[in-house]
Formats: structure tokens, C-alpha cells, sequence
């Protein structure tokens, strides 16, 4: 899949996880924007997963530990045929399934997570069965900035080093916004690359939204052998939607309507530019 | 040799589990024990020996434990994570909660030391508030073995299931209360004597207390009967309804909080049952828990056959039925 195509994609999900939010009431609007390049090059370009191998174990696994950006999660998921978009359209809805964070009653999910600092503990825990099992798959996690506060991801980093977990990539979503305001004035993280390092993990930071760079740093892991791989993907909170981007408020907010029909016009002009 | 309940002094229930789990592990390669620096405390020095390539230490990191559990599990591999129930069930609730019940992971969580056997050591240490927590989370099965024969069984059982179990181990030796070719069953309690006036529903470590002030009450006449409800989830309802029907009075007995625990879910089985039998709750009420050895403080709180026979025999007495 070209850059270009990837680039297309990319704002389709946007626009679409939009509209099932907006058709929801709910959702993490701009956790769910910065990640969608990620997810993108990840079930695109790089993870050997897919509705016909799901229930191999040899596929590779993508485990979403920013539970709460499921919304970006659930278009990807539809788009690669996991289940019909059109389910999508009971988000949140009484008794549904697509509830608002990731669970295994959706083909295609690996794991149940919501709750902050849990995916990384899970995605070791799959890491090492593949390595006891010489198991060629591969993991990835994905994390949240602000979630890098909660101390078990720092517990796991320490196993994923002490056992060599080459097969493990974490990336970060390094878009420096959380509920509250700037990561940095909440709780200071940097700096980061010298953290990840010390704790034993071979880093590199990319620009999260250059789909072609994210596929360069993703397939090319792992950076170092015997070492799991850090991505330090930078984004935008709200990308691609000019009044969300770079605001905490988005974090969960829901688009009124005029705001959403701005939202759709803004992202459809970015379709045209990239030549859909 | 004929063989009487509660005579015969056993192994550590804490040995027989890791003797049973290294009998399952050189059988299949697929069983693992996660532990968190408790491989001592675990009895599991033996079995780090025998299969290393079994053992995953993970450090001192509860909540890390049970999430690599978890996923470890999701792989299909046969996980006992091991961990102190104090800490297991604590620190890790979060974990519990999502990474194992949530998720349907088949972890087994094995509390060792559990209840007040590290009673010495202070509050920090004991888990009286183990089965609470974990009856309140959707998803998981609690046992609490009373001997060596059901902690065998226990663990063998939950190697089998597909789904997440809570187990829960002492350190101290236990007396064997089984008969040869005894069955056991997840969810079905077993009875170690047979009673009518008075019926002791207990779990784990005081079954052998609740026998013992059986044997004294019946030189005063008083028939007691003794059932190890060594399944605290699924509640095997029919043995405390029974209970109610063929007896004058139930005392339950929990080495736990009397809040949430054994005592609590029989009353609620007997209440919505409108079953309307006398009744009394024997565990650590909810005041800051002595300290000392497991005996001591069972002693304190009336876990003793002296105790448990005092609290019947008040209990028969308290009004006539």
C-alpha cells in the first residue's frame, strides 16, 4: 500500500470514527485522531493479522493498551473486514457490544483494556510465550503519554528487558495532551528516550502522522536483538481537524453539530488534497 | 487400618500444592508458575529446579505479575500465578479484575500464605479480605482448600478449567479430614461429619477447628455436623440449605472477615430461601485484627473447638425452635 493510499486512508478512518462518535454522543475524539496513523501503518503495512488467521497462533498481535481511543480501533477493524462497519452504528448504545474501550467480544481485539497501564503487562505476558515457543509472531502496544504515569508499565518495561523480549514493540503516542492539560505540567514524563533507554529498550521517535516513516521505524524492529523496541510516535491531539488539534478539551469531547459539519467539510478538503 | 477425620497430621496445604503443581508441569510443558519472589514462600524451590524453563520470575511487581499472567494464558499456556494473598489480591485487584475475570483469561491465582498465616507479621500481611473483593468480580471461581487431599484436587481441577480460579493456600500443616476415594468436585462441598443438632458450614483452615468442637460436643450429646465448603464461589447452595432443613443451627467458619465472606453468602442463600434458622457468623469481626501466631488469632476470635463448641452450644441454647 503506497503512502498515498496509506495518507487516503488515514483521513477516511478519521472522518468515520467522527461520524460514529457523533452518532454515539461519546467517545475520545482526540486520542482517537492522533493514533489513527499509527494504527493505519500497524494493520496496513506491518501486523500479519487478519479475520482469515485470527485464531492462529502464529499471527502477529496488537494490543491496544489506550483503551480508551478504541474509537479509531473499531474503523480499522471494520475496514479490514473484522466485522460489518455498519455494527458501528450501535456504539454505546444499550447492551452493545462496541462499547467505549477495546473488549474480546469483538473479533479482532485481543484483550480487554480501559483501565490505564495494563496493555504492556499483557503484551510481555505474549512476548514471552513467543519466545518459549521459538513462535515467529510479533507484538505491538500501543500506549498513551499520560498513561506512562501509571508505575505497572514501568514494572513491565523491567521484564520486557530482563527477557530479552526482541518480539515486543511499544509505541507511544506521544501527542502531549491528557484530560487534564499538557503531560508535562501534570506529571513530567521527559525525558522519555533516556527513561525507555535506561530501563533496557532500544528507542526511536518518529513523526506519528508521516505514514511512510512509521512504516521505516515499524519494519525495521527489532532496532536491537535481544532488546524490545520503543516508539516514540509524536503526534497531534486532534489531528487533521484544525480546531481540535493541539486542545485537551477534545479529549473526549463531543462535536456539536455545526462542529462536526466543519470537521467533515475540513478532512474532506484533505481528502481531495492527498488525491482521493 | 481404618482411617478417622482429623486424626492424622498432613503436609503444609502450601506443599502439597507445589508438589502437585510440579507433577503437572513434568507432565505438560504448557504449565507455567509466574511467581513475584515467592518461590520460597511458595514451596516452589523444588520445582524451580526440577522444570526452570516453568518458572517465570517476574520480581517483586504484583500488578506486572498478573498481567503477564494473563497473557501468558491468552497464548494457551497453563498459568499459576503465585503470589502472597495479601498482596495478590490488593495490589493486583485492578489487574484481577480486567486482565484475568474481565478478559476471561484462565489464570489461576494462587494466594499463597493466605488468610492470617503470616498472622505475626501484621496487618499488611493478612488477606481477610480476599474473598470479599474476589466474590464482588464477575468471573472468577474461589476455592479455599481445608487439606491436603483438596488442595491436590483444587489444583489439579484448576489446571483443567478454562476459566479464572482463586485459590487460596496456608503454610501451616493441616490434618487430613478425607476418606480414601473421597470425590471432589469444584462447587460441591464435602461433608466430614455427619450432624443434626448444630451444623458447622466451614472453609480452608478451620474445617479441622470446626471438627475437632464437633468431637467435644457430642460427649455432651450435641450432634454436630462439619462441612468443608472448600467452594466459596460457586456456592454449593443445596449443602446450606440442607443444613437449614436437618439441623437447628448453623455456624459458619472463615479464616477472613466476617464481611463479605462465607458466613455472608450463606446468609444470603438462607434469607432469600426464607429459610429461618439460627445463626452465627464466626471470623475477624471488623476492628483492627490481633496479631500473632495463625492459632492465636484464631483462638482469639473463637476459631478453636473450644470456641466453636462455646459458640453452638450458646447458639442451640438462644431460644427454642
Amino acid at each position: 500500500m503506497t503512502a498515498v493510499v496509506l495518507r487516503i486512508k488515514s483521513i477516511q478512518y478519521r472522518l468515520r470514527l467522527l461520524e460514529y462518535i457523533k452518532k454515539a454522543g461519546a467517545g475520545h475524539t482526540g486520542g482517537s485522531l492522533s493514533c489513527v496513523d499509527i494504527l493505519n501503518v500497524l494493520y496496513n503495512r506491518v501486523l500479519n493479522v487478519s479475520p482469515e488467521n485470527f485464531a492462529d497462533s502464529r499471527r502477529d498481535r496488537y494490543i491496544q493498551s489506550k483503551g480508551h481511543s478504541v474509537e479509531a480501533l473499531y474503523v480499522v477493524l471494520a475496514d479490514k473486514g473484522f466485522f460489518p462497519e455498519s455494527d458501528l452504528e450501535t456504539l454505546c448504545r444499550f447492551r452493545s457490544p462496541y462499547v467505549g474501550h477495546p473488549t474480546r467480544k469483538i473479533r479482532g481485539i485481543e484483550q480487554n483494556t480501559g483501565a490505564l497501564g495494563h496493555g504492556l503487562a499483557f503484551s510481555v505476558g505474549v512476548a514471552l510465550a513467543g519466545k518459549k515457543d521459538n513462535a515467529d509472531y510479533r507484538v505491538y502496544t500501543l500506549l498513551g503519554d499520560g498513561e506512562l504515569a501509571e508505575g505497572s508499565n514501568w514494572e513491565s518495561m523491567l521484564t520486557a528487558a530482563h527477557y530479552h523480549l526482541d518480539n515486543l514493540t511499544a509505541i507511544v503516542d506521544r501527542n502531549q495532551l491528557q484530560i487534564s492539560g499538557h503531560t508535562e505540567s501534570v506529571c513530567r514524563l521527559e525525558c522519555l528516550t533516556e527513561k525507555f533507554q535506561a530501563f533496557g529498550w532500544s528507542v526511536r521517535s518518529v513523526d506519528g502522522h508521516d505514514v511512510t516513516a512509521l512504516a521505516d521505524v515499524l519494519g525495521s524492529i527489532p532496532f536491537e536483538v535481544g532488546k524490545p523496541s520503543m516508539v516514540i510516535a509524536r503526534t497531534i491531539k486532534g489531528k487533521d481537524v484544525s480546531f481540535m488539534e493541539h486542545d485537551a478539551k477534545w479529549h473526549h469531547g463531543v462535536p456539536s453539530d455545526e462542529q462536526y459539519e466543519r470537521a467533515r467539510r475540513e478532512l474532506e478538503t484533505l481528502l481531495m488534497e492527498a488525491g482521493a | 487400618m481404618s482411617f478417622e477425620p482429623g486424626t492424622e497430621l498432613g503436609k503444609a496445604n502450601l506443599d502439597v500444592f507445589a508438589e502437585t503443581l510440579l507433577e503437572l508441569a513434568q507432565d505438560n510443558p504448557d504449565v507455567l508458575a509466574v511467581t513475584s519472589d515467592s518461590r520460597g514462600s511458595g514451596k516452589l524451590v523444588p520445582y524451580a529446579a526440577a522444570v526452570p524453563d516453568q518458572l517465570v520470575e517476574i520480581g517483586i511487581a504484583e500488578q506486572n505479575l498478573v498481567g503477564v499472567a494473563a497473557g501468558l494464558a491468552s497464548t494457551g499456556k497453563i498459568v499459576f500465578a503465585v503470589s502472597p494473598a495479601s498482596f495478590l489480591t490488593a495490589r493486583a485487584l485492578e489487574q484481577i479484575k480486567n486482565d484475568v475475570c474481565y478478559s476471561d483469561q484462565p489464570v489461576k491465582l494462587v494466594g499463597i500464605s493466605a488468610g492470617v498465616s503470616y498472622g505475626a507479621l501484621g496487618s499488611t500481611h493478612h488477606s481477610i479480605h480476599d474473598l470479599a473483593a474476589l466474590r464482588a468480580i464477575h468471573n472468577c471461581t474461589i476455592i479455599v482448600p481445608a487439606d491436603n487431599f483438596e488442595t491436590a484436587e483444587a489444583v489439579k481441577a484448576a489446571a483443567r478449567m478454562f476459566h479464572p480460579v482463586f485459590l487460596r493456600f496456608g503454610k501451616r500443616p493441616m490434618t487430613h479430614l478425607h476418606r480414601p476415594g473421597t470425590a471432589f468436585q469444584v462447587g460441591k462441598s464435602l461433608l466430614v461429619r455427619e450432624g443434626s443438632d448444630v451444623a458447622f458450614i466451614a472453609t480452608g483452615e478451620t474445617v479441622i477447628h470446626a471438627l475437632l468442637a464437633a468431637t467435644d460436643l457430642e460427649r455432651e450429646g450435641i450432634s454436630a455436623r462439619v462441612v468443608s465448603m472448600h467452594t466459596i464461589r460457586p456456592l454449593d447452595t443445596d449443602a446450606i440449605l440442607a443444613a437449614a432443613d436437618e439441623c437447628r443451627a448453623i455456624v459458619t467458619v472463615e479464616e477472613h472477615s466476617c464481611a463479605g465472606g462465607l458466613g455472608e453468602a450463606c446468609a444470603a442463600v438462607l434469607m432469600q430461601a426464607n429459610r429461618h434458622v439460627r445463626f452465627r457468623i464466626v471470623g475477624f469481626p471488623d476492628e483492627d485484627t490481633v496479631t500473632g501466631s495463625q492459632l492465636e488469632i484464631f483462638t482469639h476470635y473463637g476459631i478453636s473447638a473450644q470456641g466453636l463448641a462455646g459458640t453452638a452450644r450458646k447458639l442451640l441454647a438462644s431460644t427454642d425452635q
